[in-house]
């Protein structure tokens, strides 16, 4: 399952609400980040170990894939003569390789997502996954990771990688294995990207979602009374406060009722108000999304 | 010289942070804060929302900078990072041909994506270009969003490595000789990669550093010039974030690094704060205004403002702590987007009555 949006929509947020929801079905899963920066682990207050598969909770484990440290394991998989990673773990090398070759990256990492996936993996003595949850990188970046083994098959007629494209690429197209989510929240910005998505994907999406939905509390007549009363004299300071706020929050709330309507049968999931979020948060936005789906 | 104008960097001022806090926002407040005390600003953003960027008149992409309609002395320029390499490669080559060379080779044409640093060189460089070149009071300098603050500091440096490239030619060396002695092992390593990638690594290796032999010299001198420019005393960096956790905790890490780099940390700014106003009325109050039923609703819309407060005010406590004498700016959350001049004014409205007016020098 892949999910794809823009950056600071909550993908993170999201992957480890689906893998958790997923783990608490009893499924082995595995939440999957790109980014090298660690997020979904720290939702667990867990450590973020870049390139190490590692278990946040029962059933639910984690991974940053770095591309650089998959092409290590494929090549160490392909031709078990050390001395040839070695060499390639120098990230200047890597940076010069990476560029002469589009795609490389993004082949790389899609590999080792692939590979998770497996019910014989790669990595020796590691036990298959029965849900790899894909926080993919923002918009661009995402459409790019999908697209990699096809265009990389094409590419390369020839050659073990050539042959493994195609065999991704198989993996993706089957909707039966493959799930495309794509992430919003209500923002004009990050709607117009989620359709820009959708367009780019053939207009096949299995589900939109739209996280931090603000609570619709007043209705358009409430917003006039707001107003009418707002504009009495000697109101004290905390009063015009709280009007002034509620009268802002109508208006926010229609903003994203507007670009809620431009999307295909969103799950909408709430702001949620909390100092920050841990497991406790995810647990409701589980529920919260379980509901609504 | 006023504080206030003094705490929003000297004559460049370089707006750092997480992505998603407002920063190019933040960047043309200040700006157009300093064009309305009289300067002749220039405002460098990398990716303002479409609105923004209408009401900077960047609406067309645009490399030089523009006059921004009914702002004073207030100019503005988006940032194509890969165009700005490109000028800056142009500039450098030896000769049409080289240009050419250069400019066309694959490795090359990847190689913002490729080389960690690139875009942040790239905008430092366009920063050296017009503090030499505009005949500006003062630069505003909005920054791509970094994940590590290392990227933007050592950038030049490590672009200069990169096409200096000493590692790669001891590989490249090494190749031609296995091609004599194939079976040494190792040494056909990138061959073995063009085999397996099916692309023509090792030859466009070879072209890219050729291509680029020429103007090794003049970039590092470039890098070393950028380099210093950012360590001038007259280079001060604001460091914007939002309350949120993880931009705040990016925020003390990349001060750390300014620290420790010895750069002016000229101002911090907590943009979208929640709760800077009481909005706790009294019950009988509202009801007596509104009714029962919207009087409860107003209480529940001010109690949700309440917990995003207390959250954000947690947040600033963290801050403060971090930051010792550095009083943070704080903006409160405005709501909706800022799309045009006045939004921006008002945001210079919180700048300008920014708490203390630290002078860069004291601030460190």
């Amino acid at each position: 399952m892949f999910l794809l949006g823009k950056g600071g929509v909550g993908r993170s947020t999201l992957a480890a609400t689906l893998g958790l929801l997923a783990a608490r079905q009893g499924r082995r899963t595995i939440v999957v980040e790109v980014s090298g920066r660690g997020d979904v682990p720290r939702l667990f207050a867990a450590k973020a170990r870049t390139g190490v598969e590692s278990e946040l909770a029962p059933g639910l484990w984690t991974l940053d894939v770095d591309p650089r440290q998959a092409l290590e394991e494929y090549l160490h998989d392909q031709l078990p003569l050390r001395v040839i990673a070695d060499l390639l773990g120098s990230s200047t090398t890597f940076g010069i390789v990476a560029a002469a070759t589009p795609g490389l990256r993004e082949m790389l990492t899609i590999g080792k997502i692939w590979e998770l996936s497996q019910p014989k993996r790669r990595v020796r003595g590691a036990a298959p996954y029965d849900v790899v949850v894909v926080d993919a990188p923002a918009t661009g970046h995402g459409l790019a990771l999908l697209d990699a083994p096809r265009t990389f098959a094409s590419a390369a007629a020839v050659g073990p990688i050539a042959r493994q494209g195609r065999r991704i690429a198989a993996t993706l197209r089957d909707r039966s294995l493959t799930a495309l989510v794509a992430v919003a929240t209500p923002e004009r910005a990050a709607v117009d990207e989620l359709i820009g998505l959708r367009r780019a994907l053939g207009g096949s999406l299995d589900a939109e979602i739209v996280n931090g939905v603000a609570a619709a509390r007043f209705s358009a007549a409430d917003a006039a009374a707001l107003r009418d009363a707002g504009e009495r004299p000697a109101l004290a300071p905390e009063t015009r406060h709280a009007l002034a706020a509620a009268i802002a929050a109508e208006s926010r709330s229609r903003a994203q009722r507007r670009q809620l309507a431009r999307l295909d049968a969103p799950l909408e999931l709430p702001l949620i108000l909390a100092r920050e979020l841990g497991l406790r948060e995810l647990e409701q936005l589980a529920d919260a999304l379980a509901a609504a789906a | 010289m006023s504080a206030e104008r003094a705490q929003f960097g000297g004559r460049l001022c370089i707006c750092v942070g997480a992505g998603g806090v407002g920063k190019t926002t933040v960047a043309a407040a200040i700006a157009c804060l300093r064009a309305s005390q009289g300067e002749r600003v220039a405002v460098v953003t990398i990716d303002p929302a479409p609105r923004l960027a209408q009401a900077l008149g960047l609406d067309e992409l645009s490399g030089e900078p523009r006059r921004v309609p009914g702002a004073g002395e207030l100019w503005a320029m988006r940032l194509d990072p890969k165009r700005t390499l490109d000028e800056l490669i142009a500039s450098l080559a030896p000769n049409d041909q080289a240009r050419e060379r250069a400019l066309s080779n694959r490795i090359y044409r990847e190689l913002s994506g490729a080389v960690a640093g690139s875009q942040e060189f790239s905008a430092v460089a366009k920063l050296y270009e017009l503090n030499r070149d505009g005949g500006f009071d003062a630069i505003v300098l909005d920054t791509p969003p970094s994940r590590n603050a290392l990227d933007f500091l050592d950038a030049p440096a490590r672009l200069t490595h990169f096409f200096e490239g000493r590692a790669l030619r001891l590989l490249l060396a090494q190749g031609s000789l296995a091609t004599r002695a194939a079976s040494r092992a190792g040494a056909p390593l990138l061959g073995l990669l063009g085999r397996l990638t099916g692309a023509g690594v090792l030859r466009e290796i070879t072209a890219f550093f050729t291509a680029i032999a020429g103007m090794v010299d003049a970039l590092a001198e470039r890098a070393a010039a950028v380099q210093a420019l950012l360590r001038d005393p007259a280079t001060g960096f604001v460091l914007v974030t939002s309350p949120k956790r993880e931009a705040v905790e990016e925020a003390i890490a990349f001060a750390e690094e300014l620290r420790r780099a010895h750069l002016t940390l000229a101002a911090l700014v907590v943009n979208r704060v929640h709760g800077l106003e009481a909005v706790a009325a009294e019950r009988s109050a509202l009801e007596a205004l509104l009714g029962a039923r919207l009087a409860g609703l107003v209480a529940a819309q001010s109690r949700e403002l309440e917990a995003l407060g207390a959250a954000d005010l947690a947040a600033l406590e963290r801050l403060r702590e971090a930051f010792g004498g550095l009083e943070p700016v704080l903006i409160p959350d405005l709501g909706d987007e800022i799309e045009d001049l006045d939004g921006l004014a008002r945001i210079g409205r919180y700048l300008e009555r920014s708490p203390n007016g630290t002078s860069p020098s004291a601030a460190q």
